[in-house]
């Protein structure tokens, strides 16, 4: 039986990959999640039946508590996917991780209470199984922590603010130091009852760990975050895997986790910063002030018919929509917006900076959703030139992501970081609430521009004031 | 007559009894001479062209004022008659090229096929280039217009069509509402500019003069070359010497299939309009003029006087020109940067100290594996061979990943990470001990991230579409 179960759970690894490398492309993804789900269900089908030939058919409250479980969960997992709102998806994502991560401390502890556990063998081996748990429960509690509170930031429970407190730094190496040292009496324990009371003081200490990087880092960071959590959801399964010698679990957390690992180093990229700088900065909080007097300029305002005007006149428009657009769930009427222009016969296009949003790709996840066909949404590199060519730009809620300063301004915080270069258009229209800063704290030469143009309100109802216009245009 | 007017019966004769004479076209130095001492002569004169025609009015002591030079401000507009003529000229110009154009101007989509509008380029976006775009743009065409000065652009897009500009910035804004020379670097750039317009273009109206001088060459030979067979120009500035270098003034001249139409007379074809046009002009100019009784020629009417040249046996030199104010100068503002700023990127290390680190890195690393492969048990080897090789397909196969899939690939991997839930199941026993209560709790928590990750994975790729027209 163990034969068929090892090709089983190599058809699955390989349906894995599968899905991964099918999620690389828009024709292809769908059939990507396809290989997933049913690598998933071969994968657990045979295991639940290795199960049941190996507890030789102990029915009764086993298979209760299996079944119990798996329905139960499966109904929480479908409900929640049907309920998410498009806006609300980092903290889905977010939420998944901590699930991943807490699913890694019970597999853990539960594999090193089990009397089915790793406590016969001795000498090496012994030591090796006791590390692998030790590890496991650290990075999943690690992981579970880190993501809840990732979580009750993205849903604004907890302040976007970093929490810095004094000796950040120092506090986290204690724990780290903690935790590396704690596993010695752990694995010098005689038996479960002995090295349980370590493993848990370990788990919580973790725990703390977790909670404390993630709050140390601030909102615009989020990506970043989350990407890193993903990451570490991935290491958490495989740590499980070792545990339990089960080489698809080690497989496929170790795609997860290098996937986790790619998009965290994609989104440093697209911020310039190192990962190291992300997890343990505190980026913009006074670490780095910018020593540039305030620039001078006044800032311009414009009306929403006279935005619509030059919207319609226009010949190529660039959207460039930022995480305010998320907040003020305007994507709908950005997609009207974007219809009816189109259907003027003007060109209008998106530009997505990777970093846009709180989580890898947020923004293309809601014009999709409001319908926007995806092969006008272009990626940064390839829309950076066109700006030359553009009539008017629309930055909607978006404010880091177009800051000139980073690429002139040496002085300023995001100084490096690659940025929309919207200003090169013939006109900036910037929908915004107020002037307040981006999440980085740093003033945006870009709205004191000549170019440019304020249209301060809500982002929804600007932009349902310049569908009014635009339409009554056409009417006329 | 009932309006009570006497037909003279020769020209000559009215020469003689008028003390005003309205006439459209310039006078020629023999007609002029035909007037009466001191008579009033409103009229088209163009002295920079009729070097004869001063010398005559002022040895008549004519009053002559020359309607050309009437200036273009706001209250003397109903005087225009340039204005009024450029206008009907405009519009008449697209109706020529129409005439000659073997096509439709709008857009057509028949069950014999669809044709796109026709690309009508306007150069000089002047009173006559302005009703160019009008007319154009109401036969359906596809319009873009070109000039030099900055204040057209509101104009030329408040009509529809698009405002094409070069890349160096220059004022082109000269006095009177003209535009001025441009320098030579401009003039480049404009004629880049005109080369690529007229590969794609249907329809070239150019409308560019300079006061006083010949009009700009803008079209040379080798633009007219890109164009198409069946293009046709139509050259507004022919009795200026044209804007085309192959027009020829009141001709169709034919050139590689492209017809240049250099007709000077576009107004009068026209002539019933362009009649009531003028005459209105010229009765709003004489009721400035005091009308009737109190008719008479005011050195101090800043309307009459700029376009005065002679009188009472005087040359009036032009009077300086009151030049509107300049747009007062942009304050400093903040600049943008300049297109080549390049942020330096970080450079965390120096290259050979990354080198080094690199190195010692992989040695300790390599060090470490060996200590592992010596003591670790070889089952433990066998996992970690295969943990290491799935890093690195990981690695390989995640970085062609499109940045708009981000966030499925996100929650996909929130899925199959939820593969832990074969961990919990194998923590479940026969009985119900804290090890499989646990067990039990993991797969319940992993079994919500597969069904979540992955339902909520297909919902997003769904809706994720192609452009329904196909193309961008």
């Amino acid at each position: 039986m163990s034969g068929v179960t090892a090709i089983a759970y190599l058809l699955s690894g390989v349906l894995f990959i599968r899905s991964l490398g099918g999620l690389s492309k828009q024709e292809t993804a769908a059939r990507g999640n396809l290989y997933g789900m049913i690598g998933m269900a071969l994968a657990v089908g045979v295991a639940g039946i290795t199960w049941f030939i190996s507890t030789d058919g102990a029915l009764g409250t086993g298979m209760a508590l299996l079944v119990g479980s798996v329905v139960v969960g499966s109904a929480i997992g479908s409900v929640l996917a049907r309920r998410v709102e498009m806006t609300g998806m980092p903290e889905l994502v977010a939420i998944l991780h901590s699930f991943v991560g807490l699913a890694a401390v019970l597999v853990g502890i539960s594999s090193y209470l089990s009397p089915r556990g790793a406590h016969e063998v001795q000498g090496a081996a012994h030591i090796v199984a006791m590390v692998e748990i030790w590890v496991g429960v650290a990075v999943g509690a690690l992981t579970f922590t880190g993501s809840i509170v990732a979580w009750a930031k993205l849903r604004g429970t907890l302040s976007g603010k970093p929490l810095l407190l004094p000796g950040r730094h120092l506090l986290n190496a204690g724990i780290a130091g903690g935790i590396v040292l704690l596993a010695v009496p752990f694995v010098a324990a005689s038996g479960p009852a002995a090295g349980l009371t370590w493993l848990l003081v370990m788990t919580v200490l973790a725990g703390l760990l977790g909670i404390h990087l993630v709050l140390a880092i601030g909102g615009a960071d989020m990506p970043v975050v989350v990407s890193l959590l993903n990451s570490y959801s991935g290491w958490a399964a495989a740590a499980a895997g070792f545990v339990l010698a089960n080489d698809l679990l080690i497989v496929t957390g170790a795609l997860v986790g290098a996937s986790g690992a790619i998009l965290s180093i994609i989104m440093c990229r697209a911020m310039n910063r190192s990962i190291l700088n992300v997890v343990f900065g505190g980026f913009g909080t006074g670490d780095v002030k910018s020593s540039a007097a305030p620039a001078s300029g006044e800032v311009r305002e414009i009306s929403a018919d006279e935005t619509a005007a030059r919207l319609s006149a226009a010949k190529n428009v660039i959207i460039v929509p930022g995480y305010g657009m998320a907040v003020a769930r305007a994507q709908n009427a950005v997609e009207d917006l974007t219809r009816s222009l189109r259907e003027k016969g003007v060109n209008v296009r998106f530009a997505i900076h990777p970093v846009a949003g709180r989580l890898p790709g947020h923004m293309n996840v809601l014009l999709a959703e409001a319908g926007v066909p995806y092969d006008i949404v272009m990626e940064m590199e390839h829309i950076n030139h066109d700006f030359t060519s553009t009539d008017v730009v629309l930055v909607i809620g978006a404010n880091d992501i177009v800051n000139p300063g980073a690429l002139d301004d040496a002085s300023s915080p995001i100084y490096g970081m690659p940025v929309l270069e919207v200003w090169k258009s013939k006109l900036v229209v910037v929908l915004k609430r107020g002037m307040a800063a981006g999440y980085a704290g740093v003033d945006n030469p870009l709205f004191l521009l000549d170019n440019t143009r304020m249209l301060f309100g809500d982002a929804r109802k600007s932009i349902d004031s310049l569908l009014g216009a635009v339409g009554k245009k056409q009417a006329a | 007559m009932a309006a009570g007017a006497t037909l003279a019966d020769t020209a000559n004769a009215l020469w003689n009894a008028a003390d005003v004479v309205v006439k459209v076209r310039p006078p020629t130095p023999d007609e002029a001479s035909r007037a009466r001492p001191g008579t009033t002569l409103l009229s088209l004169l163009q002295p920079e062209r009729n070097p004869e025609l001063p010398p005559v009015l002022q040895s008549l002591k004519l009053s002559a004022v020359a309607l050309e030079r009437i200036p273009r401000v706001t209250r003397a507009q109903k005087m225009d008659v340039l204005s009024s003529m450029a206008n009907l000229a405009g519009y008449r110009a697209v109706i020529e090229a129409a005439q000659h154009y073997q096509g439709f101007f709008g857009p057509q989509i028949t069950a014999a096929g669809a044709m796109p509008p026709a690309r009508v380029l306007i150069i000089g976006a002047g009173v006559a280039g302005l009703a160019a775009i009008a007319a154009a743009r109401s036969l359906g065409a596809e319009v873009r217009a070109f000039d030099v000065r900055a204040a057209a652009r509101e104009q030329v897009e408040s009509l529809g069509a698009a405002f094409l500009q070069v890349e160096i910035q220059e004022s082109g804004e000269g006095g009177g509402g003209y535009a001025k020379t441009m320098s030579k670097e401009f003039i480049d750039a404009e004629m880049a500019l005109f080369r690529k317009q007229a590969a794609e273009v249907d329809i070239i109206i150019t409308t560019a003069l300079v006061p006083g001088t010949r009009a700009p060459i803008l079209l040379p030979k080798d633009v007219v070359e890109k164009l198409k067979p069946g293009s046709i120009v139509v050259d507004m500035a022919a009795e200026q010497g044209g804007n085309c270098e192959l027009c020829k003034p009141g001709e169709i001249v034919e050139f590689n299939g492209v017809k240049i139409i250099g007709y000077t007379d576009l107004a009068s074809r026209m002539a019933g309009t362009a009649s009531r046009f003028f005459a209105n002009n010229l009765v709003h100019l004489i009721t400035e003029m005091g009308a009737g009784e109190k008719f008479r020629v005011d050195l101090e009417n800043d309307v009459v006087r700029p376009a005065l040249i002679s009188h009472g046996g005087e040359l009036l030199p032009p009077p300086p020109r009151k030049e509107p104010s300049p747009a007062a100068p942009a304050k400093a503002a903040p600049k943008p940067p300049p297109a080549d700023a390049k942020p330096q990127q970080h450079a965390i290390m120096a290259p050979s100290r990354r080198a080094w680190g690199t190195t010692v890195g992989g040695l300790l690393v390599i060090g470490v594996l060996f200590v592992l492969g010596r003591f670790a048990p070889e089952d433990f080897l066998k996992h970690f061979t295969v943990f290491i090789l799935a890093c690195f397909v990981g690695w390989q196969v995640i970085w062609s990943v499109t940045p708009a899939l981000h966030t499925p690939l996100m929650s996909v991997t929130n899925a199959i990470s939820g593969i832990i839930i074969i961990g919990g199941m194998l923590q479940i026993g026969g009985q119900v001990d804290l090890a499989s209560t646990l067990g039990a709790l993991a797969v319940l928590v992993a079994a919500i991230n597969v069904s979540g990750g992955f339902l909520v994975t297909q919902r997003m790729l769904k809706m994720f579409r192609r452009n329904p027209g196909g193309g961008t």
